[in-house]
């Protein structure tokens, strides 16, 4: 095993550890911790200890919202697609997980200004470090642009992330005399570090004006900045007719150096020292330049605008080097830099999970790199794995928070080997809260046939419902379950407060439960019994009769039950309708004398001598009363 | 960090080693003596505690995450050891189990509407058992899909399954397995896996240390032909005392992994052998091939938990270092030590009166390790022309106010006597009275 690079971070707990012990248990987010002594004789209180914690921050909620949105988007994106077609797609795609970063950026920035808190200045720090972290990679490794634009991507990545100078630029601007500032030369040489000439030659114009006699010297200096060569990518130049020309411009200015053209003005001679690239003239403007990358990047634009993704390395390593001091220690951005500039797209992705503390970043960033095929290619046979891996545990973060937990059911969706099981262990610990939160957490589950879980939700949604004697919402649960037994118990409770009040609740599910009532024997006889009312009510007797005799000869009704069909039976039987019909009153008394002796038997028990007695006793009066001999009817079964 | 040390990367990567965590709050039990179990409802919006104050306490979170005491009665007429919750397809039902040498079950009712106003619920006691004839080390119900069934293991080396026949009527439980470990057993732990292809299976820990009496863990597994337990293996490299043992969540893998506190952390695969004899009569138990995966002795001395977290991406335990430490695998299956919670030596008080106190410590506590990143305070301070925070006010915002530190309001329990505290020996103790049920 490989030598541990880093220390576990270390929590301290507000409780004596002498001697103690500290218990803990695990919930679906947080850490219980508590004081105990697991051999011998406290205190007695218990710490929430929590991981993830940027989660719970609701400026980065936004963050995790939209880049879900982005993530999903890049999920669709076809294997089939021309790779160059994919490349712009995924150029693109980078784009909007960065100004999603800019955005959360500059909501955070606001929210500073009114209220500066520690929290938000490392949110800001954060976001700031992975920004350019990613802007870089973009370049690298997405875009992987070829020696001559390379550069170009380089610098803008540069300015993009070194803003300050323009508020300089337009502080200087804005004072009385722009020329006379104090700050105005910085702006200058700042702008040629940034190879912005453009703006370097209209700031320099302010300068020529006041000082007439060096006016050729000035007009020198404007000639070289607007000769200096780009690379122009869409034009039909190569890099060798651009690495020719620029040259020629180099010897140029190396030229004038050499003859004292700008001896006399000193901030003029700094400036074409820096065109001319000396590297000591650059790092006298450390302070201008304030990070080897950017110093990196300057280095470049004056001595090898040309340079391949396969010397960047070289260069970096130097200029990081050359730039830091002795005393000073690379921080992590800038061994991540470095490793970037290294293309050791790992190492970029170790250092930043260790560094951030934060999934997001490297979760979504090693997505998109491994959706550029940039994993497999670059070694080791786990690429998917890694990818796989980080999204798991980023979704897993996402789910200990109360809302979230329904972007990482995306997440979870996209990782083939692992994600299902993830989902199925996180999403069954959703709080069900409300019918409707469980109704939600059920879609999802339904939609991903995890029919367990949609089966023991239900259950669990049922069992509540019944503990708080809301017996139409536990049987529609139980129903949805497919949980017969429950449901037989339910429906027997719906019985019972039949029996004690002598009214239904819930009669419109009960009313309209359709094919769902044959999950259960007693459920069908709940509902066809609700039935049988209904036609009573509205006086079809005969109707009445038949369903209340087919209830009785099924043999579904619940022993318990008997007594109440049988009073219910007795009003019938005066009725003109049913004792005109032919053989339903005969047969339903028959029954009912099945049921009273099959009542008889239950109440006081069956010896041969009642039941003989009982038994010919009713087959007597029920034939002789039904026309019939004795033999009709056979024998009655309990 | 230097380019220059920096290892190549070909070999194993470590990904996100560190796992920074902070007191969110913190709760006063007010438990009159020690507390030896917490558990958490599956949700995690309950938890229930246990104390050798012979009480539970039943904690319900509300809607800002403050815990608040709903509950809180007498259980157990001697130390209470466990407390664990029913899964909520059963309702909301706890098992206790305790030196009194019995386990018990309750279960909430739902009570008057003035009461839930009042935010007290009520447990009732469904069902006493106390078939074992000696201390009650641990109480355990089985995997959901197996129903509702409740296992105990007990000092006496007795491990015993019940069941629940009728899951609307909890004071009716039937012994339905009796299995004898011939060592005082100290923990159990259910394999969750519902695969048809694994039969039901736990594993029983003993605290015996005699180390001449070989393995101190064994794997029962369920046999359908027979209808009874049988092991199917004894772990002979555990020789040491076990004071805990916890399977991990499956997530679907044909293996099994067991994680075991002896005198250290040891994390076990166990792999089912596939034999042809799958399909015959026979009614062996399956064969499992065990491998050690992973052993820390960074305890020093006895471990006495261990538990894994849902998706057991990381696995916790406590020691006689009085810290708990937090094992991750990277994606290689490679584990480290990625967190540690530790004791700050400043114990908080249980009396309520010192509310300013309170948030100094539990500021102060969260200190990532200074070596961890270069130095840097965890190296999440990319820029240093921002400011970083002060140390200790970081999670300035995160101090719970006193109003935090709850306090429960149920009635006192007062301790009938001097308790026995855990001890190794337990089987060993006389009993404190009689059963008391």
């Amino acid at each position: 095993m490989e030598e541990l690079d880093v220390e576990p971070a270390i929590t301290n707990i507000p409780a004596a550890s002498d001697g103690k012990h500290l218990g803990f248990a695990w919930g679906p987010g947080d850490i219980l911790a508590y004081e105990t002594l697991y051999m011998a004789p406290g205190c007695s209180f218990i710490h929430e200890v929590r991981k993830d914690e940027d989660i719970y921050s609701p400026i980065l909620r936004k963050l995790f919202n939209e880049s879900h949105h982005i993530f999903v988007g890049l999920q669709t994106i076809r294997e089939d697609l021309p790779s160059k077609n994919k490349k712009t797609q995924f150029v693109s795609i980078s784009k909007n997980y960065r100004s999603v970063i800019r955005a959360c950026m500059e909501e955070l920035q606001q929210v500073l200004q009114k209220w500066p808190r520690n929290m938000e200045i490392r949110y800001v720090s954060i976001l700031l470090a992975i920004e350019l972290i990613w802007n870089l990679c973009e370049v690298l490794f997405i875009d992987a642009a070829p020696a001559g634009p390379l550069l170009l991507h380089l610098l803008d990545w540069v300015r993009l992330h070194k803003g300050d100078v323009d508020e300089k630029a337009r502080e200087v601007l804005q004072s009385e005399s722009p020329a006379e500032h104090h700050d105005y030369w910085d702006v200058v040489v700042s702008y040629v570090l940034q190879g912005r000439f453009e703006e370097a030659r209209q700031m320099l114009v302010k300068q020529a004006t006041l000082q007439p006699a060096a006016r050729n010297m000035y007009k020198l200096m404007d000639t070289l900045l607007s000769k200096m060569p780009f690379y122009n990518p869409g034009g039909t130049q190569t890099l060798t007719e651009f690495d020719v020309k620029w040259r020629h411009w180099h010897e140029e200015v190396d030229r004038c150096l050499q003859d004292n053209s700008f001896a006399s003005n000193q901030h003029l001679e700094i400036i074409c020292k820096i065109l001319v690239g000396d590297e000591d003239t650059l790092l006298e403007h450390k302070e201008l330049l304030s990070t080897w990358y950017h110093f990196l990047v300057t280095r470049l634009l004056f001595c090898h605008p040309t340079v391949k993704p396969t010397e960047l390395h070289y260069y970096a390593q130097s200029c990081m080097t050359m730039f830091l001091d002795l005393r000073s220690v690379p921080e992590p951005l800038d061994s991540i830099l470095l490793a970037a500039f290294e293309f050791d797209i790992h190492q970029v992705i170790k250092d930043c999970s260790i560094a951030l503390n934060n999934w997001w970043f490297v979760a979504h960033l090693t997505d998109l790199l491994d959706h550029c095929k940039l994993l497999q290619s670059h070694n080791l046979h786990f690429g998917s794995n890694l990818r796989e891996f980080l999204l798991l545990e980023y979704a897993s973060g996402l789910f200990t928070h109360h809302s979230l937990w329904q972007l990482a059911v995306d997440y979870f969706d996209n990782c083939p080997e692992f994600g299902h099981v993830y989902l199925e262990l996180q999403i069954e610990r959703v709080p069900l809260d409300t019918e409707r939160k469980a109704l939600k957490v059920l879609r999802i589950c339904e939609q991903r046939q995890m029919s367990e879980q949609v089966r023991s939700i239900c259950k669990i949604m049922a069992m509540r419902a019944l503990r708080n004697n809301r017996l139409g919402s536990a049987l529609s649960w139980s129903i949805r379950a497919k949980d017969a037994a429950f449901a037989t118990l339910i429906s027997e409770r719906f019985l019972q407060d039949y029996c004690a009040r002598g009214t239904f609740s819930d009669l419109d599910l009960i009313d309209n439960l359709g094919p769902a009532m044959l999950l259960s024997d007693r459920l069908t006889f709940l509902v066809k019994y609700r039935e049988f009312h209904k036609l009573y009510e509205e006086n079809r007797f005969s109707e009445a009769a038949k369903l209340l005799l087919s209830l009785i000869t099924a043999k579904i009704a619940p022993r318990s039950f008997w007594m109440t069909l049988l009073t219910d039976a007795l009003p019938l039987l005066e009725q003109k309708e049913v004792s005109h019909s032919a053989h339903c009153p005969y047969l339903l008394l028959y029954h009912l004398t099945c049921l009273v002796y099959g009542f008889i038997v239950f109440c006081y028990g069956s010896s041969c001598k009642v039941d003989q007695l009982l038994t010919s006793l009713i087959k007597e009066s029920v034939c002789r009363f039904a026309g019939l001999g004795p033999e009709g009817l056979g024998t009655p079964k309990v | 960090m230097c380019r220059t040390d920096r290892v190549p990367t070909a070999g194993i990567l470590w990904l996100a080693l560190v796992v920074i965590m902070f007191v969110a709050r913190s709760i006063a039990a007010d438990h009159k003596d020690l507390i030896h179990d917490v558990s958490y409802d599956f949700h995690g919006r309950r938890m229930a505690t246990c104390s050798s104050d012979q009480s539970v306490k039943v904690w319900d979170r509300s809607e800002n995450g403050e815990w608040h005491c709903t509950a809180s009665w007498k259980t157990h007429s001697g130390s209470v050891w466990r407390v664990t919750w029913a899964h909520p397809e059963f309702g909301q039902v706890l098992a206790s189990c305790s030196f009194d040498r019995t386990a018990a079950v309750w279960e909430e009712i739902v009570g008057e509407s003035n009461d839930k106003q009042r935010g007290l619920s009520h447990w009732i006691k469904r069902t006493t058992l106390v078939d074992s004839r000696t201390s009650v080390t641990d109480v355990k119900f089985a995997p959901k899909h197996m129903g509702l069934m409740l296992t105990t293991c007990s000092a006496d080396g007795v491990v015993r399954i019940y069941e629940a026949p009728d899951v609307m009527n909890l004071s009716q439980w039937s012994l339905q397995h009796e299995i004898s470990c011939k060592l005082s057993c100290s923990c159990i732990s259910w394999n969750p896996s519902s695969s048809r292809a694994h039969p039901p299976m736990f594993a029983v820990g003993s605290d015996d240390s005699n180390v001449t009496y070989g393995g101190k863990v064994q794997i029962y597994e369920y046999n359908e032909n027979t209808r009874k337990y049988a092991k199917a293996e004894t772990l002979m490299t555990v020789t040491d005392a076990v004071h805990d043992i916890a399977f991990a969540p499956n997530l679907g893998r044909s293996f099994h992994v067991l994680a075991i506190a002896t005198k250290d952390v040891r994390i076990f695969k166990l792999v089912p052998m596939r034999s042809d004899r799958k399909e015959s009569t026979s009614t062996g138990p399956t064969k499992l091939e065990v491998q050690i995966v992973a052993q820390f002795d960074n305890h020093n001395s006895q471990v006495w938990r261990v538990s894994w977290n849902i998706t057991s991406t990381l696995l916790a335990s406590s020691g006689d270092d009085g810290c708990v430490r937090l094992w991750k695998a990277n994606y290689m299956d490679n584990w480290k030590c990625t967190g540690i919670l530790k004791g700050d030596g400043s114990p908080l008080t249980s009396s309520s009166g010192q509310p300013t106190a309170m948030s100094t410590i539990v500021g102060s506590s969260v200190q990532t390790s200074q070596n961890a990143l270069n130095g840097m305070s965890a190296g999440r301070y990319f820029f240093p022309p921002l400011d970083p925070p002060r140390a200790g006010t970081r999670y300035g915002h995160l101090l719970p106010p006193s109003s935090l530190i709850e306090h429960c309001d149920a009635e006192p329990i007062q301790p009938q006597q001097a308790l026995p505290y855990r001890l190794s020996s337990r089987a060993l103790l006389p009993l404190p009275e009689a059963e008391g049920q």
